[in-house]
């Protein structure tokens, strides 16, 4: 069970507040409605999609197959520099 | 009160006009737009109307103000046009006003036109006659000095071009044997250039070759007076002997449409002539500049009024139309309407009607009634230039039932969604948000323009839809993580290389193994690991797993959504039965089986990976939630339909994901069959139960309007016809079950198109880089700054035009059908017809597109 809080915290509290705080303070008007509508689909949609992104990546069942001078170059650009020594 | 979310309340009413106030009072009815009048006399043809006559004279208006306008056309005169003012329709008695300065203009015009034309004429016959003058004095001129003109004249002619024609030996013979008689004579004229070569062919045949043809073009273009072209002409000279050739010739040159001109022998005459046409000439110059200045200065005048001439006449066109529709009453004092109007705007329509009694001084107020009716009314969404456009979205598939839930408000958010999950790249979602956005930003001036292409229509009209799709897609670029194929690393990738530099010199490529210290144990907080992009090998394995169920979820979702939405139509027409036996078997249906199986996804992402401390541990207990053990949810959901246990491959693992999930899953799939029959007979049952219990009530007519679906429906006819009516609430129940059950499957398996191009799109992108930019990348040196600059032309083009204009369309089109098939069968009928209000707006617009 890999994850970390905070980023869930965070987009939920973001997509929360755009979905369930905005609409609450939404212009009145004869559109007031719409733009409540809008902004709360947009909230769910978005928390969804990143939501579904994150679980994916939650639990990796495979790990990415990379070529040995791509892994060269994450190595010394992602730090984690190279074992040189045998392992 | 969004009105959107239901298409407006309307009501019938009549409406009483005096007859003097009728004319003021449509007209403001129209300014206001907000009523649409039924046809009360449909079996009168047209030309048996009342106002026939002023419709008629309106379109004669009309025509005038088209000729007008298509002089100023002609003229290349600016049109005045004042944005934003819109003169008020005229009184009737102004249109006599109008029609005499119309009649008066026109006349002045057509007669300055005939006379510019008759002076064209003229000055195209002396410009000819010049012309021929000229010429003709230069083939006089070549044979200077022979005693009698003609003579030498014809023979310096024949020996000039001796290998011209065949005759002229004979010619020649002839002519020195019958000198004494021979009287030469000749024609010059003027003719289209390019009919010389058939003229002189066809001369030389008829003739025999007797006559003689010398030809020169006239170098500058004349006009044509009748259609005002420039054509190229000739001037020609023909030499003949005897009047038999002479009759023949000219016949020839009329056929030819050539025109002759006198020619006097002499040089002296000659001379003298041009003298005369070249003064003639000045003269028509002057008198032409005249005319012309003339006609410009009418034109001129007309131009600064036309436009508004154009909306007045329309105007009143309009209102003389809509009084054609109206009954007279008996005392024929007074007109009588029926109209559809929205219910909320009745006060400001009675304001109207007012004003415009108010206009005409008439004392009489009008009178409008609510009226009863069981006519179903029209649906009118009152839209804003935001919401329009996603409106006509959901029309194009169909109206919507009066007062249905209208699916427009959620479309504006779902269907830029759905569209950038199959359009998800940063870079490519930018390029649309930023021309979504230039459109609207130029909103203005872009719509002033009237830029006058459909493709450009299509674009601007959607310009709301075109920034959504584009924003949403730069979000759904960030989740895959994809800009032209490329990914960011924002927050740090959660993968590690633990491989040594000999295990990297010695393997091509290597795979890391999430179950190690490779993976950091926690995922990238926004979106997909920027390593997937790098991973060549297998990046399409995972990526096609993780969208695959995307498509589904978010599918499901939208299903449910779709299926929810017929519980407020169920609510708002009262159809309380329908509740029970159509909306709950439906939603359990969709529930039991395929957000449960949304749930399965969610419950393998979340239980099978590796547990950080025991990497590659072969402990049972560890084992069951490794990646090992995780199980594919397409087959445990085909084995729950199918009651089927698969046997166990894998000794070490579980074969369910939880305790009890067999048991669970069979009542599952046991109450959503049980959910098909409730589907299929609740609803007849219903009705035949109403209908023996309204038989033993004794045989009233009862208003069936809540079974029937409209909130005001026809009534039933009771009795008689009943067991006829059953089988057909059998049938179109039967139907409609089928197809909801089917539809669920297929339209599940439908949502993978978002999964499908999503790929596709990810993929040519990825090619587009690889193949073009990325070979242009890797050149050196300035030859390779060079190619670079070729080479990103042409990707550039390509990712424009292929991968988001191509591209973008498809991913609309199956959106669309997202929506309209998906989505709105759930709920959605589609059966009303369009409220078309009277509005002078809408009219002057078509109007004005009409004409260009």
């Amino acid at each position: 069970m890999g994850y970390s809080v905070i980023p869930i915290v965070v987009f939920t509290v973001l997509w929360g507040v755009v979905g369930v705080i905005c609409p609450i303070f939404a212009p009145k008007g004869p559109n007031r409605g719409i733009i409540q509508v809008v902004l709360m689909l947009t909230a769910a949609t978005c928390w969804l999609f990143w939501l579904c992104a994150y679980m994916a990546q939650m639990n990796p069942l495979i790990g990415p197959r990379l070529n040995n001078e791509t892994l060269i170059w994450i190595s010394r650009t992602w730090g984690n520099a190279m074992n040189k020594t045998a392992a | 009160m969004g009105s959107l979310f239901r298409s407006e309340e309307m009501t019938l009413c009549q409406l009483f006009l005096q007859s003097e106030a009728a004319y003021a009072c449509v007209s403001e009815l129209g300014e206001l737009g907000l009523v649409q009048f039924r046809d009360l006399n449909p079996d009168v043809n047209a030309f048996q109307r009342k106002f026939v006559n002023e419709v008629r004279r309106c379109d004669e208006m009309e025509r005038k103000l088209r000729y007008l306008e298509k002089e100023i056309r002609r003229d290349g005169i600016p049109m005045l046009e004042i944005p934003g003012e819109c003169p008020e329709a005229p009184q009737p008695r102004e249109m006599i006003d109008l029609e005499a300065t119309f009649e008066k203009l026109e006349n002045e015009l057509r007669e300055v036109n005939q006379n510019a034309e008759a002076l064209k004429r003229n000055y195209l016959e002396l410009t000819e006659l010049k012309h021929i003058l000229r010429k003709t004095q230069v083939f006089f001129d070549e044979h200077e000095g022979g005693a009698s003109t003609t003579e030498s004249m014809t023979r310096a002619l024949i020996s000039d071009d001796p290998n011209r024609h065949m005759g002229h030996v004979q010619l020649g013979l002839r002519d020195k044997q019958e000198s004494l008689e021979f009287l030469p004579c000749f024609v010059a004229g003027v003719i289209l250039r390019e009919r010389i070569p058939a003229f002189e062919r066809m001369l030389w045949r008829a003739c025999r070759g007797n006559v003689f043809l010398r030809q020169a073009e006239i170098d500058s273009p004349l006009e044509d007076p009748s259609s005002s072209d420039q054509v190229y002409k000739s001037v020609f000279i023909i030499f003949f002997q005897g009047d038999q050739l002479k009759t023949r010739v000219k016949k020839i040159c009329e056929g030819f449409r050539a025109t002759l001109y006198p020619c006097p022998e002499a040089p002296a005459d000659r001379r003298e002539m041009a003298m005369g046409v070249m003064t003639r000439i000045e003269d028509l110059n002057t008198v032409l500049g005249q005319t012309q200045d003339h006609r410009h200065r009418v034109l001129v005048a007309a131009a600064k009024n036309i436009k508004n001439w154009f909306v007045k006449v329309r105007k009143i066109k309009a209102i003389y139309h809509t009084l054609n529709l109206f009954n007279l009453d008996v005392t024929q004092k007074c007109l009588i309407a029926e109209c559809w109007v929205p219910a909320l705007d009745l006060e400001t329509i009675q304001l109207a009607l007012r004003r415009g009694t108010e206009r005409s001084g008439s004392s009489v107020p009008p009178i409008l009634n609510r009226m009863e009716t069981l006519e179903d009314p029209p649906t009118y969404n009152r839209t804003n230039k935001f919401t329009s456009a996603f409106q006509n979205l959901i029309y194009a598939y169909g109206v919507a039932t009066y007062r249905e839930v209208n699916p427009a408000p959620y479309t504006i958010i779902t269907f830029p969604f759905l569209f950038a999950v199959m359009f998800g790249d940063l870079g490519h979602g930018a390029i649309m948000a930023v021309f979504g956005f230039w459109m609207c930003y130029k909103e203005k001036p872009l719509q002033a323009k009237r830029i006058d292409s459909e493709i450009w229509h299509i674009f601007f009209g959607g310009r709301y839809i075109i920034l959504l799709m584009g924003l949403f897609s730069m979000y759904t670029g960030l989740i895959y993580n994809d800009i032209f194929s490329k990914s960011l690393n924002i927050f740090g990738s959660s993968w590690r290389n633990n491989y040594n530099a000999s295990t990297l010199a010695s393997n091509r490529l290597l795979q890391l193994n999430p179950d190690s210290d490779d993976y950091l144990q926690y995922p990238y907080p926004f979106g997909i690991d920027p390593v997937w992009q790098l991973a060549e090998a297998n990046k399409i394995i995972f990526m096609n797993a993780y969208k695959m169920k995307i498509s589904i979820i978010i599918g499901v979702f939208h299903m449910l959504f779709g299926v929810c939405l017929s519980l407020w139509n169920h609510i708002y027409f009262k159809r309380r039965t329908s509740i029970y036996v159509e909306f709950v078997p439906q939603i359990v249906f969709l529930t039991l089986l395929f957000f449960y199986m949304v749930l399965l996804m969610f419950i393998k992402w979340t239980t099978y990976g590796s547990t950080p401390g025991h990497f590659g541990s072969q402990e049972p207990e560890i084992v069951k939630t490794s990646a090992f053990c995780a199980p594919s949810i397409l087959i445990t959901f085909i084995n729950m339909m199918l009651f089927k246990t698969d046997e166990n491959t894998r000794p070490q693992c579980d074969d369910v994901m939880y305790s009890g999930q067999m048991a669970l899953q069979k009542l599952f799939v046991i109450v959503a069959l049980l959910c098909v029959p409730i589907m299929l007979f609740g609803k007849p049952y219903f009705i035949m139960m109403e209908q023996k219990q309204r038989a033993r009530q004794g045989h009233q007519p009862v208003e069936g309007a809540a079974e029937n679906g409209t909130a005001g429906g026809a009534p039933v006819p009771a009795g008689g016809h009943h067991d006829e009516e059953i089988t057909e609430v059998f049938i179109h129940q039967g139907i409609h079950t089928i197809e909801y059950v089917l539809g669920s499957v297929s339209h599940t398996a439908s949502y993978l198109r978002l999964w499908a191009l999503s790929l596709a799109h990810a993929q040519l992108a990825e090619v587009a880089w690889n193949m073009l930019l990325r070979k242009g990348l890797m050149s050196t040196d300035f030859q390779g700054g060079i190619f670079l600059y070729i080479v990103f032309a042409g990707w550039a083009a390509i990712s424009v035009s292929i991968l988001v204009l191509m591209e973008g369309l498809s991913a609309f089109l199956h959106t669309l059908r997202l929506h309209w098939v998906e989505f709105q069968s759930k709920f959605y009928a589609g059966e009303g017809y369009l409220f078309q209000p009277f509005s002078f707006e809408i009219i002057l617009d078509s109007a004005g597109q009409a004409e260009e």
